[in-house]
């Protein structure tokens, strides 16, 4: 893909921070509290995943970041700037694809692109419009009318329409929702160009896949709190358990007395032997597997094969969000 | 202000005219076509001078304020209504546009089209019946005050309207019918004493006279009152539009 997205020329450097949310809550009238005093930085230029159950608060906070809902509380500013006293500057420079797939039904793809530059202020460009459209590979449907063209084709087009007034923040609110396998990897790499150009973007999802592939940090709502901001790989190696799995040559009944400080569970048909340990032991010293493998020779248990396995994003998840 | 996003959205608001120009242009000048042909020349000969102006012509501004009231609410209403029963109103709502901004850009669409489709009524009229414009300003005056008021009270609509069904409601079960019994058809001294009080209640018997004076030099009411009453519409429908902003009524939960 080439340098189709392009934003407006960024000031400051990659890192700073581009979005900060101070306090921010929210409670519907009704009284349902879907956000509850909600602090974030998200930095310039990273991926940065919102995690979360059903109702948890993501899109509310989405929504009130872009302006959709009023917060009961708190602050948020865009590159330093208010998005309630400042609302324009900060407006300016996010672009949203909102979840549902939306649009003036009856307006060809060219000029519901065209209308969004417009609205956010752009001056007419319909060669930068033509770059996005060819870049989504919208460009030979560009005369269709958005009630002819598929599901994919039209998140395509809430993408083409969030990116034609050259955001430096983007919103994805769960982009491949509904979207088959081979479109969400070709809108991975689409998001992944975004970031490499200084984009910053922040993504729902519900497929922890998703986040697992491309975010740099992931934050977690639960109950309308961030229970947790890491960076994935941190996130992973902090929480993460990993298992070593030991094919035994000779079935065994039981786990042999002398083992039993090793914790291991036997497979039902006897045949392996599983042991587990903190990911952040890594696979040398502290992860107790040199020891565990002695152990394993004084007491006579002889193996075919081993091997290891991280525990994935998703179980890390679910424990997350797991109801106490 | 964000002048590009209001001619966005004011020329977008006009690009569904264009699309859909069948309803839009040609229903509502065959509609007015019928009015003449039914009230005009059927029923029309049998009615003398009203006010010494013949029937026919009588009628045409009250006929053209028919056609303005209820093009300027359905166009305006049905703006801004469509985005948000197709959930594109997220796009509105997150763009650099301050209140008035979209306000002008609809409104300003809405009121354009029921202007010129007024024009076009005027033109469809003079087939039918010798016209004369007393005062031709006054006469544009009214036409785009009333629209640009009307084309507001349209845009609350579309925001408080739940479904189409409501969308209708409004101009089927109160325009309309305020229209008709406004003196579209008739002068109010063609009453009893009794409905003639009962009729000064409804405020579009001011904006007809009005319209009317400017063509004939004859009205029910006073220029002054039906420009007090214009006056009046549009004050309030200002102060809606901006509580409906301010308190995000049905726009931001």
């Amino acid at each position: 893909m080439t340098t189709a997205f392009a934003p407006s020329p960024i000031q400051a450097a990659l890192g700073t921070p581009m979005i900060r949310i101070d306090g921010v809550s929210k409670t519907y009238r009704g009284g349902f509290q879907a956000l509850k005093e909600v602090s974030l930085t998200i930095n310039r230029g990273e991926i940065f995943a919102l995690l979360g159950p059903n109702g948890a608060g993501k899109t509310t906070l989405i929504s009130i970041i872009c302006g959709l809902v009023n917060a009961s509380g708190g602050t948020v500013t865009v590159d330093g700037h208010d998005n309630v006293g400042d609302y324009r500057a900060a407006r300016e420079l996010i672009g949203l694809v909102p979840q549902e797939l939306t649009g003036e039904a009856f307006s060809t793809v060219w000029d519901t692109v065209r209308f969004s530059r417009g609205l956010f202020g752009k001056p007419r460009d319909d060669a930068y419009l033509e770059r996005i459209l060819r870049a989504l590979t919208l460009w030979d449907k560009r005369n269709n009318r958005l009630m002819a063209l598929s599901g994919g084709m039209k998140r395509r087009v809430l993408i083409a329409k969030a990116l034609s007034h050259q955001p430096q923040v983007l919103f994805l609110d769960e982009p491949t929702a509904g979207v088959d396998v081979e479109l969400r990897r070709e809108m991975w790499q689409i998001v992944r160009d975004l970031r490499d150009e200084g984009v910053t973007i922040i993504l729902t999802t519900h497929y922890i896949e998703e986040a697992e592939e491309m975010a740099d940090r992931i934050g977690v709502i639960r109950r309308g709190e961030l229970v947790l901001v890491k960076e994935k790989q941190a996130l992973m190696r902090q929480l993460g358990r990993k298992e070593l799995t030991l094919q035994l040559k000779a079935p065994l009944a039981s786990v042999p007395e002398a083992l039993a400080p090793y914790h291991l569970t036997l497979s039902e048909d006897g045949q392996a032997l599983i042991y587990r340990y903190d990911s952040s032991a890594g696979n040398g010293e502290g992860s107790g597997i040199a020891e565990l493998l002695g152990a394993l020779r004084e007491a006579g248990v002889r193996y075919s094969d081993l091997h290891t396995r991280q525990s994935s994003l998703e179980e890390i998840f679910v424990s997350l969000v797991k109801e106490p | 202000m964000n002048l590009k996003a209001v001619r966005t959205l004011y020329l977008a608001e006009l690009a569904r005219t264009k699309r859909t120009m069948l309803q839009s242009i040609v229903s509502p000048v065959i509609s007015t076509s019928l009015y003449f042909v039914v009230f005009g020349a059927a029923i029309g000969t049998r009615i003398s001078e009203v006010a010494g102006v013949s029937y026919g012509a009588f009628i045409v501004p009250g006929l053209i304020m028919l056609m303005l009231l209820t093009q300027s609410v359905a166009t305006a209403s049905f703006g801004i209504f469509f985005p948000r029963f197709s959930g594109a109103i997220y796009e509105l709502l997150s763009a650099p546009v301050s209140y008035a901004e979209i306000v002008i850009g609809y409104v300003g669409a809405a009121a354009t089209k029921a202007v010129a489709l007024g024009l076009i009524a005027l033109a469809t009229a003079s087939l039918f019946v010798p016209l004369e414009i007393a005062h031709p300003l006054w006469m544009l005056f009214f036409l785009v005050l009333t629209a640009v008021t009307f084309s507001l009270l349209g845009f609350i609509i579309g925001i408080w309207a739940d479904g189409f069904e409501q969308l209708q409601l409004v101009p089927l079960l109160i325009i309309t019918p305020l229209t008709f019994l406004g003196g579209t058809f008739y002068a109010l001294e063609m009453l009893p004493p009794f409905w003639q009080a009962v009729t000064l209640f409804n405020p579009v018997v001011y904006l007809v006279s009005g319209f009317r004076w400017s063509f004939y030099g004859i009205g029910d009411v006073s220029l002054a009152a039906s420009l007090g009453m214009i006056g009046v519409f549009l004050v309030i429908g200002i102060g809606l539009v901006g509580w409906i902003f301010k308190s995000g009524y049905r726009l931001k939960p």
